[in-house]
Order: structure tokens, then C-alpha cells, then sequence
């Protein structure tokens, strides 16, 4: 598709319909004409409501989490250890429920990897975490107040020599290694070499090759259970790639909640540089990982920017900027930003709907706790949005409980098309009627 | 000068604050009355909170002030030797299988701010050792916090747990976090809940006083 000829040259409109030919057509072996010609449909649905069209009813897409396991009767170690396991897991979970999109089982992760690599950044089933949960991240101050500079002149040098060391144990010998841009000339060459004839980095690296091994057979086993439900079931992913907004970037995994905060009075010129360094970097990330997976959408979970977590002032000075360049660099290249809004955004419709410059029917946004017929007043005409069954209904409601929030929701929200139905948070615990009756009931009252 | 530390406080003006407490020592002033100055300065923050004017950043950052003044006044508060009179005493923990703790340490400080005396037990807390820190501290209130939805279990089989033990009429129970809401309070039998800091502190506050 990238191979086009004439792709420099088309617009981003453009790019963005030979994106979507690309992905309603893949190269896979269904199974039948049947499931292929689902696919198709399922895929061409989700372009409509990206355009805020009726399709012939509305799409139902879940963010999965380890609830997966727990259905098939599995722990959340098996589905990061044993890809049997993890494989029959998602074929049953996707045969099973009345969805219209797959959740790739890449989301599950490799432990063995991890534990080769000893990953310091996170707990997960079977590494400091019950077997029977999710994976949490450790938030601490793996980067430093007064490393700011070092990140802002240099952000890929910044990752391999500082944090790279302190969150990748195998990694922990890579901050003595020279930057790349070394090289250049002959007598520059040999010089930088020489610390990978140390004892430690040698070490690194025969332990990134068994990683690599790991990593491999992992990708083997996802891509095969991923095509299977792809082609046995006639289901699309519902995305492909993945970007961060700058802000998380740093404040969820290098310098945390708290300290970024703290950045926020003590050196916010720094904090935005570094944001603006990280624009290109997420925008890159998510065109790459998106068009290797053949898809249009690209993953951006949202975090700190939510109501809790900063003021109106400060989400327009802080969070927004560089999420909104994010999104136009990704649009631009014809991707769909589907922005997960974890938390609640009430308070930030107002501003979205008419401070910030949201490009038209490109993005998807699936909110969480946030009122959803607010939410379609602000929004309803230039995104598709989604959501917001609450994880707490699921979990501790009863069926008829769910579906008449769902009615609800389909009634009052979904009437104009544009529309996705899904759950609040990422689903780990949830009673299996209760999610049957919100499919149930998305089926029943999301006709159109 | 009360009334700049005030302010400076309010304003989140930290190199002030911090100048301000320096001279205001070195004046020889009780260090108690500084910090009780200060307390009133985040008493304002929270007002503010409350208010939909501050959010999280701004509590953090004045955690971050109030340890820095805390760390200027404490040797002369250790000469001094004061004994403090608390509103009440509140046992706080993540729950098990749960290590997130910012919202948990948000509430721990504005309890502290308003005169409570808090036990923290960290994260990741298992049911039993709930059980056993009410037996040992014999605690007022009982907070649990957690971000994840299996909280939802883990707190319905603490209450229980505290319930077995023959604790549960000693202690008033909370529970927050960002998925919890008064559909998970009954679910797990808590005597509260609390959406934000300042209304876990408005919580306990209305328990102790009824007490």
C-alpha cells in the first residue's frame, strides 16, 4: 500500500482510503466465503461510524483484559506463559461472544521474555503479581529532575544510556555504551566497540539473543491465534498500533504521577520541550506499528489528563497540546487516532468540543466514565464515540441491570450513527451474564 | 508574616514558603506555630480542591512543600517534644494484589493535615493483615483504597474478614479509588465512599465528630 508510487503525494484524505481498502481486503485464508465476507462488513463498519455513518447496526467492540482467562477457566499467568492456553483461550472467547472486533492476544504479553530480560518496570502473574491478575505497572523516578537536557537534545540516546539500564536489568551495562552518531569515520569506529568486548555487555547481549528467541516464538504463537480468530470468525482488530500522549509518556513510565506533577510548578519549560520532543517519536510509533499490521486505527490510551488529575488551565497548557499534535501527525498520514479515555472527561467536552481542533470523522473515542449524552452533544459531529458500559455493572450488576443501560445508551446516544458500543475500562472482572446480556442487549436496540 | 506563609502556601509558592519558614525560624519562632500557620494555608488548598480550582498537581505539590518545611522545623520540634492531640485514628492500605498507592497517599497526607493520625500500611494488603493492624492500632476508621476492579472483591472479603473477627463495630469503614462509586460501597458492605481526598476527609471527619 506504502509502496504506492504516488504515497508521498496523496492527501491525507487519500492516504486514509487506501488505508482502509488495504485493511476491508487482507491477504488472509478465511474460512469461507461466509467469514470473509463478515470481515469485510465488520471492517466497512467501522469506517462508516468513523464518518459518523448508520451502519446496519451498531458495532460492538470490547477492550479485553484478563477476563479472557478467567472464561476459559485459565489464570492470567497461563495467558503470558502457555500460548496454548492463551490461543484456546481467545478462539473461545471470540466464538463465544457477539462482538464485531478481535482483541489481539499480543496484548497479553510475553513472560518468558520479560523474565529473561528482567523487566523491572512492571509486576505481572507469576512475577510479584497473584497468578490470577493483570500486570501493574511499578511508577517510580526512573528518570531523573536534571535529566530533562539529556532527553530534549537527545531522546533516543537518553533511552538507551539511562532508562533502558534502570527498567531492563539485562540492560543495566548499556549506559556505558558510546552514542551511535559516534560513528562516522574510520578512526572513530574502533573506539566504540570496545565496551562491547566487556564482560557485563557481552553477557547483555548473549541474554537479548535468548530473549530475542523468546520474543520470536511469541509472535509466532500470537500471529497464528490472532489470523485464526481473524479468518475462523470473520472478526477485524480493532486496531493496529499503538501511540502515547506525550504527557503519559513521561508520566506514566519515566517520571511518574507524582513527580511529573511536581515538574508542572518546578520546571514546566522543561516538561514542554520534552513533551514536543516526544511528539514526532509517538506519531512515528503509530504510523510503523499500525501499517505493519495492515490497519488504519492507532491505539492512544489516555491517562493523566483526566478530570481528577489537572485542571481545565492545565490540561490546555500541559496535556492537550502535544496530544492534539499526536493526533493531527497520525491523521495526516491517513491513520485514525482511537483514543481510550480512561477515567472520566465531563469536565474536558467543553474544551474539546471548542478550544481544541479536533480533525473531522478520523477519530474514534471510547470513553470510560464520562457522561456519555454529554459526550455526543460535544462530539457527536466531527468523531465517532463510544462506549461506556461501566466495569462496575459488569462485575456487580445484574443482567437486567446492564441491559438497560445499554438500552439506555443505544436510545440516547447511538441514535445518529457514529457510534461504537463497548465497555468503561479495560475488562478484567466481569460476571459472564452480565457481558452476554450487554451483547444481547446491543444487538436488540442497535439496529438500525 | 503569617499571612505571606499563608499565602505562599495557597499560591504554591514554594521557594517563598520555604524562605519564609527559614527566617520565621531563625527568628525564633515555635516551630508549632509555623506549622500550625501552614496547616491553615492547606486547609485553604483544600477549600480550593473542593472548589474545582486545585486539582491532584496542586495536592501533590504541596505534599512535597509541607515534607520540605517538615524537614526544616523538625529538629527543633524533636528539643520540643510536643505532644499532639489527633481528631482520630485511620488505618490506610491498597488492597491486595493492588500496588497503586498515589491516591492512597493523597489521602493519607490531607488526613494528617487535618489532624488525624494515620497508620499506613502500604500496598498490596492482604484481608488478614487489615484484620490484625485494627487488633494492634485499634483505629477509628478503616480507609481501603485501590485503581483496579478486582478491588471490588478484595474489599467486600476485607469487610467480611473484619466482620469475623469481631471488629466490625469497632471500626467505620471507606473505601476509594477511581472505580469505586456507592453501587461498589453496598456491594462490599463499606460504611462510605469518597470520590476525591478532601471527601474522604469530610468523611472521617463527620464519623469521628458522631462518635
Amino acid at each position: 500500500m506504502m509502496n504506492a508510487e504516488n504515497w508521498d503525494n496523496l492527501s491525507p484524505r487519500e492516504k486514509y482510503e487506501k488505508r482502509f481498502e488495504s485493511f476491508i481486503n487482507p491477504e488472509l485464508d478465511f474460512a469461507g466465503e461466509e467469514m470473509e465476507k463478515k470481515y469485510r462488513e465488520r471492517a466497512q463498519m467501522l469506517k462508516d461510524v468513523i464518518e459518523l455513518k448508520r451502519p446496519e447496526r451498531v458495532p460492538q467492540c470490547l477492550n479485553l483484559g484478563f477476563y479472557v482467562a478467567d472464561y476459559a477457566g485459565y489464570t492470567a499467568e497461563d495467558m503470558m506463559y502457555d500460548y496454548e492456553k492463551l490461543g484456546e483461550a481467545y478462539r473461545k472467547f471470540h466464538a463465544d461472544f457477539d462482538v464485531d472486533t478481535m482483541a489481539s492476544s499480543m496484548m497479553m504479553g510475553p513472560g518468558q521474555v520479560f523474565d529473561i530480560l528482567d523487566y523491572k518496570l512492571y509486576q505481572w502473574p507469576g512475577n510479584g503479581v497473584n497468578e490470577e491478575r493483570s500486570y501493574q505497572c511499578l511508577e517510580k523516578e526512573y528518570m531523573k529532575p536534571e535529566e530533562y537536557d539529556i532527553l530534549i537534545k537527545n531522546p533516543s540516546y537518553y533511552w538507551r544510556t539511562y532508562y533502558l539500564p534502570r527498567v531492563i536489568g539485562a540492560m543495566e551495562s548499556w549506559d556505558k555504551l558510546s552514542p551511535w552518531t559516534d560513528l562516522v569515520e574510520l578512526p572513530f569506529m574502533g573506539p566504540t566497540f570496545i565496551p562491547f568486548g566487556t564482560p557485563d555487555v557481552q553477557e547483555s547481549l548473549r541474554t537479548l539473543l535468548e530473549a530475542g528467541q523468546a520474543a520470536l516464538e511469541w509472535a509466532g504463537a500470537f500471529g497464528e491465534i490472532d489470523a485464526s480468530i481473524q479468518a475462523g470468525e470473520g472478526l477485524p482488530p480493532i486496531f493496529g498500533g499503538f501511540a502515547k500522549a506525550p504527557f503519559d509518556t513521561l508520566g506514566d513510565t519515566l517520571r511518574g504521577t507524582e513527580a511529573i506533577m511536581i515538574d508542572m510548578f518546578r520546571r514546566p519549560e522543561k516538561l514542554k520541550q520534552a513533551m514536543a520532543v516526544l511528539v514526532d517519536i509517538n506519531v512515528e510509533m503509530g504510523v510503523r506499528s499500525s501499517t505493519q499490521n495492515n490497519h488504519p486505527i492507532v491505539f492512544i490510551p489516555l491517562h493523566k489528563g483526566a478530570d481528577e488529575f489537572m485542571s481545565e488551565k492545565q490540561f490546555d497548557e500541559f496535556y492537550w497540546p502535544t496530544l492534539e499534535a499526536v493526533i493531527k501527525g497520525l491523521v495526516e498520514e491517513g491513520m485514525v487516532p482511537f483514543l481510550f479515555v480512561e477515567g472520566s472527561y465531563d469536565d474536558r467536552l467543553d474544551y474539546l468540543s471548542k478550544k481544541a481542533d479536533i480533525p473531522e470523522e478520523q477519530t474514534i473515542w471510547i470513553f470510560d466514565d464520562t457522561d456519555m449524552e454529554d459526550a455526543h452533544e460535544a462530539l457527536g459531529d466531527i468523531a465517532c464515540i463510544g462506549g461506556n458500559v461501566p466495569g462496575s455493572l459488569l462485575q456487580t450488576g445484574e443482567p437486567e441491570d446492564v441491559e438497560r443501560y445499554v438500552k439506555n445508551l443505544l436510545e440516547n446516544v447511538a441514535e445518529d450513527g457514529g457510534f461504537i458500543l463497548s465497555n468503561g475500562v479495560v475488562l478484567d472482572d466481569a460476571r459472564e451474564e452480565n457481558l452476554k446480556a450487554m451483547l444481547q442487549a446491543g444487538r436488540k436496540y442497535g439496529k438500525y | 508574616m503569617k499571612e505571606r506563609l499563608v499565602e505562599a502556601i495557597v499560591e504554591i509558592e514554594e521557594e517563598e514558603a520555604l524562605s519564609l519558614v527559614k527566617e520565621m525560624l531563625k527568628a525564633g519562632k515555635d516551630p508549632v506555630d509555623i506549622l500550625a500557620t501552614c496547616r491553615e494555608g492547606v486547609e485553604l488548598i483544600g477549600q480550593r480542591y473542593e472548589e474545582g480550582e486545585y486539582f491532584m498537581p496542586e495536592l501533590i505539590m504541596t505534599g512535597e512543600i509541607m515534607s520540605e518545611i517538615s524537614e526544616l522545623t523538625r529538629d527543633r520540634l524533636e528539643e520540643q517534644q510536643t505532644g499532639e492531640e489527633f481528631l482520630g485514628r485511620v488505618l490506610i492500605g491498597t488492597v491486595e494484589d493492588d500496588i497503586h498507592d498515589i491516591g492512597k497517599n493523597i489521602v493519607t497526607f490531607m488526613l494528617e493535615i487535618n489532624g488525624f493520625e494515620v497508620i499506613d500500611l502500604g500496598v498490596d494488603v492482604p484481608a488478614g493483615d487489615f484484620v490484625s493492624a485494627i487488633e494492634d492500632h485499634k483505629p477509628d476508621i478503616v480507609g481501603m483504597s485501590a485503581l483496579l476492579t478486582l478491588a471490588f472483591d478484595q474489599m467486600k472479603g476485607t469487610v467480611e474478614e473484619i466482620e469475623e473477627a469481631g471488629l466490625r463495630d469497632d471500626v467505620k469503614i471507606m473505601i476509594g479509588g477511581a472505580p469505586i462509586n456507592e453501587e461498589i460501597r453496598e456491594y462490599t458492605e463499606a460504611d462510605g465512599w469518597a470520590d476525591d481526598a478532601v471527601e474522604a476527609v469530610g468523611l472521617a471527619k463527620n464519623w469521628v465528630g458522631g462518635n
